[in-house]
């Protein structure tokens, strides 16, 4: 039974938090800036591909423009020579955004424990899904957006995100 | 071993100490007698090493045999007419003094004393461009020496600007600083990358441009350095496997092949029948993946996003076969040091055929919208050439260099598994044009499947492992019933396969051209060196002599057709 504004005005009105449609707009339309640096941005290239299909998720229109996206996909491995302009093209990135470390490499550096490898992007940039592999089954690239997608759901259009995150280049 | 190669030799350089490694004569030269030698290998006719391969340093401080020369350089030279590879030798006493530099002689020398500058240190005298290219310009130290810790992590704080080397390039063209003051000159500075969808991987192109027209243009690489040479050093050979796989992504098991074809040939291992064409098949196959990933991603980047479709879903519907043989999409790591990791499953025939049947089907598809399409032959034809000259000048190998007419591919040249008994052909440009590229590509699709088909009726039944316990593992049975196995097993994962104590280079005809393996033994189970020659890391240094003069448009589409792909060009 309907109570309040939607009691008197019937169907023609439908009361709900802002939290809940502006993450629900958010969730279904996420706009990937792929910042693809090696093995994994082949991998990525398949999920995108007609077999996996990421536009089931919403989240087909790939940018390369980071002005123009929400979520970042750190695609391979970061070396330190890489590292300013991952920053740079993280912080170009209007807020609200999310940040998705896929495969080993760049969640913690992988089988390049050296002298030039970050080992693992958030050294750099806060991160808030990490996908496992070498590289990962494009499988797993639906399976951090879907949790991308839940992360979404529980956040709030008044609180900043990651406003203390310090990392080696700050 | 190639007698014929060290009798020409020797006759040419009588005073000069030779010696033999595999197929290669190895030449030992003082750095004053530098210069004469080099010359003397490319200009005179009757040895003619137009090809210069590789450069590199070894760093002998920890080898078990003392010395007194801490450094040697490395140049590693080809005539890719008769077949004949010298490596010529030099002794670094003062490496802050160094050696003569070879990049008047070679284009490709510049790049290549460049990288061995950056990781050695090793000075190059009369060097028109000595800094670092693998690593970036705030790091401190030359980490392929011994006395480098593989852990010793250098943060870089900025990019690097750029401003001298694209002011120096314009400089060559005549445009000093005056001219780019002056009003009525409109010289435009674009970046293109490091990140950018035109890039494919992590390439940083600079550019002066006047108007759309590249008047000059710089490149910088090594974004995605990743330190394999100094990791391979510590690992037995069978655990280096998995890293080649990271070299050329795209065709993973081709370096897979590279890599143990070079160790077996060091050791004087002949591995079987039927492991040989299985590595043809595979390598045929995965040739095939390579171009089809090459041409999707070029026709992207011209506008022609359905020709994606068409060829990138036969690569991932080639994944099914890939998993189903070796367990991994795109990793195979299907080699061991004397065989492959298992046979073929049960009725892989069938698939491998339906898979070619559905990839000539897709580039059929894709030929057809593209071979007689008048917006492909504008944008390619009689753009961004390059000529057989430059093109060997800068260490071109592989399709590139076939698009520009020269018809070297090491399968017909240097034949390695039966490579003689198939029938194919070379296809070859005529231009050196970005047409040709991308039909030297399409039409070695075509000639690789004929070779899986004929290595599919010829391959022989029989063990794909050969039967040596200081070199294979032993059954499982065996490990889990008797101690005999059980240890071979232990000291072979431990160990490693032990190779004998020296130095060689052993080459394969990979996707992308020539994938070279330099290796320095000291006869333990892990290389004392190893580096790789990449056919990337010189194509991408003749860059700028195929675009400057072009649109900035075509400089696009001339680095896909030129099939840069990041692990293999920074390593």
């Amino acid at each position: 039974m309907a109570l309040g504004l939607e009691a008197k005005l019937g169907d023609s009105v439908l009361t709900t938090q802002l939290d809940v449609v502006v993450n629900w707009g958010r969730q279904y339309s996420l706009w990937p800036m792929v910042f693809g640096t090696a093995c994994c941005a082949i991998e990525f290239m398949s999920a995108a591909a007609s077999q996996h299909d990421i536009s089931r998720w919403g989240a087909e229109v790939v940018r390369f423009s980071p002005r123009q996206a929400d979520l970042m996909l750190v695609c391979g491995t970061i070396s330190y020579k890489q590292a300013p302009i991952l920053k740079r093209i993280y912080e170009q990135m209007p807020e609200p955004k999310w940040v998705v470390a896929m495969g080993a490499c760049a969640s913690s550096g992988g089988v390049y424990d050296n002298y030039c490898t970050v080992q693992g992007i958030d050294e750099i940039i806060p991160v808030d899904v990490y996908i496992s592999g070498c590289p990962p089954r494009p499988e797993a690239v639906l399976d951090a957006l879907m949790k991308i997608q839940d992360q979404i759901k529980g956040e709030s259009v008044l609180e900043d995100r990651h406003k203390d995150f310090k990392g080696i280049l700050d | 071993m190639n007698t014929k190669a060290l009798e020409l030799i020797q006759g040419a350089f009588p005073e000069v100490p030779c010696e033999t490694s595999i197929d290669s004569v190895v030449l030992t030269v003082q750095p004053d007698e530098l210069e004469k030698t080099l010359t003397k290998l490319k200009k005179d006719p009757t040895l003619d090493f137009g090809l210069l391969l590789d450069v590199t340093a070894i760093d002998y401080l920890d080898y078990p045999q003392k010395s007194n020369i801490r450094f040697y350089v490395v140049y590693t030279i080809r005539n890719w007419k008769e077949n004949l590879v010298v490596q010529v030798r030099i002794p670094v006493n003062d490496p802050e003094v160094g050696i003569p530099t070879a990049s008047h002689i070679w284009d490709s020398a510049n790049w290549g004393e460049r990288e061995t500058y950056d990781q050695y240190g090793i000075n190059f005298q009369g060097h028109p461009d000595l800094r670092r290219i693998l690593n970036h310009w705030q790091f401190e130290g030359h980490p392929l020496r011994k006395d480098y810790k593989i852990d010793a992590r250098q943060v870089c704080y900025e990019s690097d600007s750029l401003e001298k080397e694209i002011k120096a390039r314009l400089a060559t063209k005549g445009i000093d600083e005056l001219t780019l003051k002056d009003i009525n000159t409109e010289i435009m500075f674009l970046n293109i990358g490091p990140s950018h969808p035109a890039t494919h991987g992590a390439i940083r192109i600079l550019s002066a441009l006047d108007g759309e027209t590249v008047v000059a243009n710089v490149n910088e690489i090594g974004y995605l350095h990743r330190g394999f040479e100094k990791t391979a050093e510590d690992r037995t050979y069978n655990q280096i496997i998995p890293l080649t796989d990271r070299l050329n992504y795209c065709s993973s098991l081709m370096n897979n092949v590279a890599f143990v074809k070079a160790v077996e040939s060091w050791m004087g291992i002949e591995i079987t029948e039927r492991a040989q064409f299985m590595r043809v098949v595979l390598s045929e196959f995965y040739r095939a993946l390579d171009h089809l990933v090459c041409l999707a991603a070029l026709f992207v980047d011209m506008g022609g996003l359905t020709n994606y479709w068409y060829l990138y879903n036969e690569k991932e519907a080639a994944y099914d076969l890939i998993s189903r043989l070796c367990g991994a999409r795109l990793t195979s790591s299907f080699t061991r040091v004397g065989g492959m990791y298992r046979d073929f499953y049960e009725g892989w025939e069938i698939d491998m055929e339906n898979q070619l049947k559905a990839i000539e089907k897709g580039v059929a598809d894709s030929l057809t919208l593209v071979a007689k399409n008048r917006i492909v032959h504008d944008r390619s034809q009689n753009i961004c050439c390059i000529s057989p000259e430059t093109a060997l000048s800068y260490g071109f190998t592989g399709p590139n260099l076939r698009a520009s007419g020269v018809p070297f591919d090491l399968r017909k040249d240097n034949p390695y598994y039966n490579y003689e008994a198939f029938d194919f052909s070379i296809p070859v440009g005529s231009n050196g044009d970005i047409y040709d590229r991308i039909m030297v590509r399409f039409e070695e699709i075509f000639q690789s499947i004929s070779v899986i088909r004929q290595a599919m009726k010829m391959i022989p039944a029989g063990p794909v492992n050969i039967h040596d316990n200081k070199v294979t593992l032993p059954a499982k049975d065996k490990v889990y019933d008797n101690i005999e196995g059980l240890a071979g097993h232990f000291k072979l994962i431990f160990e490693g396969v032990k190779t004998p104590a020296g130095e060689w280079y052993d080459s394969f005809e990979a996707a992308n051209g020539e994938l070279g393996f330099h290796f320095v033994s000291d006869g333990s189970g892990k290389p004392y060196k190893c580096k790789v020659r990449p056919p990337c890391f010189y194509t991408m240094g003749g860059f700028h002599e195929m675009v400057e003069g072009e649109m900035i448009a075509d400089a696009v589409i001339n680095l896909s057709s030129i099939n840069i792909i990041g692990g293999e060009l920074d390593r």
